[in-house]
């Protein structure tokens, strides 16, 4: 239990020293103990006021689409679960990237604390797209490339987390679970090109935070809202989690037993 | 290259002192494909249809039924580890077991294709594009595998987790392999699917044995 008093090292003469100290300053459990519990507060009250704002916009006010009717009002939910699962796969294969290459503790804890929480975006996406395509599509599930490929990646987050509960041995788990991670990760775009060529039925993308979008300002503001409620929302929970996972691993260090 | 040898040359024999190993997988393929038209009823026209795709989702579980034990005996009589903590590269070491595996799983597969290709119907002229697509796809599907078995090495009964590690990372061998014998009904060329089933099994070569080789190491040290 050494780590937690190995930051500033006398890196802020350095250019981007900031940069480096944080790096350090994330890799003790300690100091983000501290100050996850502020920053849980700040997106936690970032996710409410914009997922408040962002859904009673989407579902009440935004106005109905000329083709699908109300049942488009789903993608309120669905578009940012998509997001978020996707990009917390992401997530996970870059803490798995840190945790072989520094062994930082905190790396684990982040895949750790990250799978379920993908796990269950991604199922959410998968539940509210079924539910969207009962009535536009005909079916509750047509396999296509989005589809089968968010379905791939769900798998995958299940992989990781029933990986973790079989290997005994904590730190060999946290190892095994980055090196699938990352295997996860190199095979993602190969898996969503591969099904893309193979089959498609799901629209392209209308929805991106840096373009100009394909729809209209009264549709795309409650989603982008939503968008980013989410991740306050992913960040909040994953900060959360975090948390529980410090004081349950550092059970043994002082600096926790006086808490 | 040394190591690549020696290693593919005890895995070979090794195998050959167990043959149940080898024949086991190639009979539950023969096996499951036989109950097909029993299945799905003797209509030609349908098990044509769907040949190419039972063939190959059957080559990708008998290759997930093969691959359990792979590295586990070698990781209960301690010759892992020593593999391992040796001095030479552990990726030529991985490789060539994988080489070997496919020898006695994947090759055989790959020409026992025509026996399941006639008891399903499938057009004579389609046979060899079928053996083609096989013998690209499963050298991919072995090494991926053995991502999957090198992770669960240390693992209790761990073959349901191994099938939920690496089916999901089969799928892109398992659309391009169909791809090439399905191409014909949609009209479509073969080049493609067969260079990217090429391109799948380069990638593999290059990239599957550090993997495997960085989760040994771990399943090593639990």
């Amino acid at each position: 239990m050494s780590s937690g008093r190995e930051t500033d090292s006398g890196a802020q003469r350095k250019p981007h020293g900031w940069l480096k100290t944080l790096w350090h300053k994330l890799g003790s459990p300690r100091w983000f103990y501290d100050i996850g519990g502020r920053w849980l507060y700040g997106f936690g009250a970032f996710a409410v006021v914009l997922l408040t704002i962002g859904t009673i916009w989407g579902l009440a006010v935004a106005p109905i689409d000329y083709q699908q009717g109300n049942s488009y009002r789903i993608m309120f939910v669905h578009v940012p679960t998509a997001i978020v699962a996707q990009s917390c796969f992401m997530l996970c294969g870059a803490a798995g990237m840190v945790l072989l290459v520094w062994r930082m503790k905190m790396a684990d804890m982040a895949l750790e604390a990250a799978v379920p929480i993908g796990l269950l975006m991604s199922a959410l996406a998968l539940a509210s797209g079924s539910i969207w395509g009962r009535p536009t599509w005909g079916a509750w599930w047509v396999s296509d490339a989005r589809t089968v490929s968010t379905l791939i990646m769900l798998f995958l987050y299940i992989a990781l987390y029933a990986l973790r509960g079989a290997i005994p041995r904590a730190e060999a788990a946290g190892r095994a679970c980055a090196v699938l991670a990352i295997v996860g990760l190199v095979n993602i775009p190969i898996i969503k090109y591969s099904v893309e060529w193979w089959n498609t039925l799901h629209q392209t993308s209308s929805f991106s935070v840096v373009e100009r979008p394909a729809m209209p300002a009264s549709m795309y503001l409650p989603l982008l809202l939503n968008v980013i409620g989410f991740y306050c929302f992913f960040a909040t929970v994953l900060i959360a989690r975090m948390r529980t996972l410090v004081l349950k691993k550092e059970s043994g260090a002082r600096w926790v037993q006086e808490l | 290259m040394t190591v690549f040898v020696s290693s593919l040359a005890r895995d070979w024999r090794a195998n050959l002192r167990q043959p149940s190993q080898i024949i086991n997988p190639l009979a539950f393929f023969l096996l499951v494909v036989s109950l097909f038209p029993l299945g799905v009823g003797p209509e030609p026209l349908v098990l044509a249809r769907i040949a190419p795709g039972v063939v190959w989702v059957l080559a990708l579980l008998a290759a997930l039924l093969s691959v359990e034990g792979l590295y586990r005996q070698d990781y209960d009589d301690g010759s892992l580890e020593q593999l391992v903590i040796g001095a030479r590269p552990l990726y030529f070491a991985v490789l060539g077991k994988a080489t070997s595996q496919w020898l006695v799983t994947g090759a055989p597969l790959t020409l026992l294709a025509p026996i399941a290709g006639f008891m399903l119907y499938l057009p004579t002229e389609q046979v060899g594009w079928l053996m083609l697509s096989l013998a690209l796809g499963t050298p991919t599907i072995t090494l991926l595998a053995g991502i999957g078995a090198a992770l669960t090495v240390g693992v209790n009964r761990g073959g349901t987790l191994l099938a939920l590690i690496i089916l999901p990372l089969f799928v892109p061998v398992l659309i391009f392999g169909t791809a090439v014998t399905e191409t014909l009904l949609l009209g479509a060329s073969r080049e493609f699917p067969l260079l990217i089933l090429c391109a799948l099994l380069a990638a593999s070569i290059t990239l599957a044995p550090f993997a495997i080789a960085a989760a040994l190491k771990i399943g090593v040290e639990q």
